[in-house]
């Protein structure tokens, strides 16, 4: 497969039940589906030409409410961000669609894109974003045991006390 | 006189323990009876479902089941695994039939540390992600936050850029060819890869003042011009490793016994890199002529001569013969800087990014004020989100940037081209031999500082 070379299809907007778009930053387009608009319009995306998908990552906006988003979107706690990419018409889209906080449930697009099965066991490692019909979603980098998702905005950073060599014994 | 009863013996007494102390859970591979359908398929490497294409996971072997085949743990200190990576691999023999990658033993919350850091001393935690490549991960990272700022880099940073990086891309595929070299048992190799690596760092610690973590690439340009007489320094480096090369040719390329550990071995088609996400060298492999220096161009990448090396069957050898030829694409790219490299500052001069220099906080009441808000709190950056892509030594290495205005990153996510080119191992190892399992892991070429991170 020569993907190199731009076969001629164009990609128009995804019509999926009016997911709501906006022209994010750089010019790269931006979709911002419902939960269960998600998995219809990745497959609208795929079919149109995003052959891969880059990136897929979560952001904890706990402390961070008030971003720009385009009308009817209402802003929840947890975003889970996929960045696509088409090889043949050299263009990026993003997708970015919330995810309660107090049901933190989302599909998996691991049927359409095969490439995302270690970066969503990553976002739920990190964030405890569940992706159902995940193959094994298991945690990929802390241990299994591990309580808390370290990313979240509310779990604690810990401190190391400063030592000094002199200081003062205790009063 | 019998001290030692049955009782004490360590393994039995302690057996429950020992399994507690080495399981990792369920991020572990198990018998394919315990294993879901979609799961077994991944670790089979079967990647394509369309097209009938996709391998049925019952019928992997029909001769065997599982009480003949055997689930073997690989690493996580094995030498071959270029850190601490831990492969789990059911064999059959010495077939492999499954493998699973687990990893996380050097992950250190380098994301949740970069919430922490200002934009300013952000560059000194990416630089330590891929610890090969420092230079691009700072990149990356600079420009992400660049383009929340939405300033403008002058044309010598630019170029500086421009030339540091394709000198990384040396340097850390110099690393790649030693270590692939005495992977396949080549130990000169590895002499002669570290050499010649070794007189890049020397000139990187010339310029930057470090040879590893450089921290030189920041947001608005980068941390120093280069030093006086850069352009011999820069010279040598280039007809050095130019010559050496070839030296690499007459010493591995033509070789039987490299050759036949290489050639055919680990193929995969275009159709399977896409699907897997993957990119850099793999993708390249398979014929696919994506490197984001020429399909999406930043920096100055446009204004250079190169060529971009692709492969024909997407095997082993033809990863390690694109690493080679992006050697010499990236001696021709050094060249090109060293002649065309423009005049001019080699930093912004907007006060609220660019540090003042050392002599005016002397002067100016103005430039101590500057020097101290950058270096106390930083600077701001604009409500937004931000996806920035460059082409690492590896592949696409994708920053994504979440402002909320303050001097610090909401949220820092690297998008690390190892830790996404792992996912290829399954469907590289399925049906190998037990040794070429090794070759699998050089050729992919994982740094495990940027898969864990």
């Amino acid at each position: 497969m020569d993907a190199g070379s731009a076969d001629g299809r164009s990609i128009g907007n995804p019509q999926v039940s009016n997911v709501a778009t906006q022209p994010a930053l750089n010019a790269v387009e931006g979709y911002f589906p419902t939960r269960e608009q998600y998995l219809d319009l990745i497959n609208q995306l795929k079919a149109e030409g995003f052959e891969m998908a880059v990136d897929l990552c979560a952001v904890d906006y706990l402390s961070h409410p008030g971003r720009e988003l385009p009308e009817g979107i209402t802003p929840e706690r947890f975003e889970v961000v996929v960045n696509l990419l088409s090889l043949s018409q050299r263009r990026r889209c993003r997708v970015r669609v919330q995810v309660p906080e107090n049901d933190p449930v989302i599909t998996s697009i691991f049927s359409a894109y095969v490439g995302v099965e270690a970066m969503e066991r990553e976002a739920y490692d990190m964030f405890g974003v569940v992706f159902t019909d995940h193959p094994s979603l298991s945690r990929i980098l802390m241990p299994e045991d591990w309580e808390g998702h370290p990313l979240r905005k509310d779990y604690g950073i810990g401190r190391v006390p400063v030592q000094f060599k002199e200081g003062p014994g205790p009063r | 006189m019998s001290d030692i009863t049955p009782t004490t013996v360590r393994s039995i007494e302690r057996e429950a323990l020992l399994v507690a102390e080495t399981s990792e859970g369920a991020q572990e591979m198990f018998r394919r009876e315990q294993t879901g359908a979609d799961e077994l398929r991944r670790e089979l490497g079967a990647v394509l479902k369309v097209d009938g294409r996709a391998l049925d996971p019952n019928n992997i072997d029909v001769e065997r089941d599982d009480d003949e085949t055997m689930i073997i743990n690989m690493g996580p200190s094995h030498p071959s695994t270029h850190g601490v990576l831990r492969i789990m691999l059911e064999l059959d023999g010495e077939t492999v039939l499954r493998s699973k990658p687990v990893i996380g033993y050097l992950h250190t919350g380098m994301e949740k540390t970069g919430e922490e850091l200002s934009y300013v001393q952000g560059g000194t935690n990416v630089t330590r992600m891929d610890y090969l490549s420092p230079v691009t991960n700072e990149l990356g990272y600079s420009m992400a936050v660049e383009k929340l700022l939405n300033i403008e880099v002058p044309e010598r940073a630019t170029w500086i850029r421009m030339m540091m990086s394709e000198l990384n891309r040396m340097s850390s595929h110099l690393v790649w060819m030693a270590t692939n070299g005495m992977d396949l048992g080549s130990t000169s190799m590895m002499i002669y890869g570290l050499r010649e690596r070794e007189l890049i760092l020397a000139f990187f610690e010339k310029t930057a003042g470090l040879r590893l973590n450089l921290n030189y690439v920041r947001p608005g340009g980068v941390a120093a011009d280069l030093p006086d007489g850069w352009q011999d320094d820069v010279e040598v480096i280039c007809d050095t490793i130019w010559a050496r090369t070839f030296e690499y040719d007459q010493l591995l390329t033509g070789q039987t016994i490299f050759r036949q550990r290489l050639e055919g071995v680990a193929a995969i088609t275009a159709e399977e890199a896409i699907a897997l996400s993957l990119t850099g060298p793999l993708l390249r492999s398979t014929g696919v002529p994506w490197d984001l220096r020429r399909t999406m161009p930043y920096l100055a990448y446009d204004q250079v001569e190169f060529d971009v090396i692709t492969g024909t069957y997407g095997d082993n050898f033809d990863r390690y013969a694109i690493r080679l030829n992006e050697i010499r694409e990236s001696v021709r790219i050094v060249r090109q800087c060293i002649e065309m490299m423009p005049k001019g500052d080699f930093r912004t001069q907007d006060p609220k990014v660019t540090p003042p220099p050392r002599a005016r906080i002397d002067e100016s009441m103005e430039a101590l004020i500057h020097h101290f808000k950058l270096f106390t709190e930083g600077f701001h950056v604009p409500v937004g989100e931000v996806y920035s892509a460059i082409e690492s030594p590896r592949g696409e290495l994708g920053c994504y940037i979440v402002s909320d205005g303050g001097p610090k990153p909401y949220r820092i996510h690297v998008r690390a081209p190892s830790f996404v080119n792992l996912q290829a191992i399954p469907l590289l190892m399925r049906g190998g031999m037990m040794s070429d399992t090794i070759t699998v892991i050089s050729t992919i070429d994982p740094v495990m500082g940027e898969v864990d991170r």
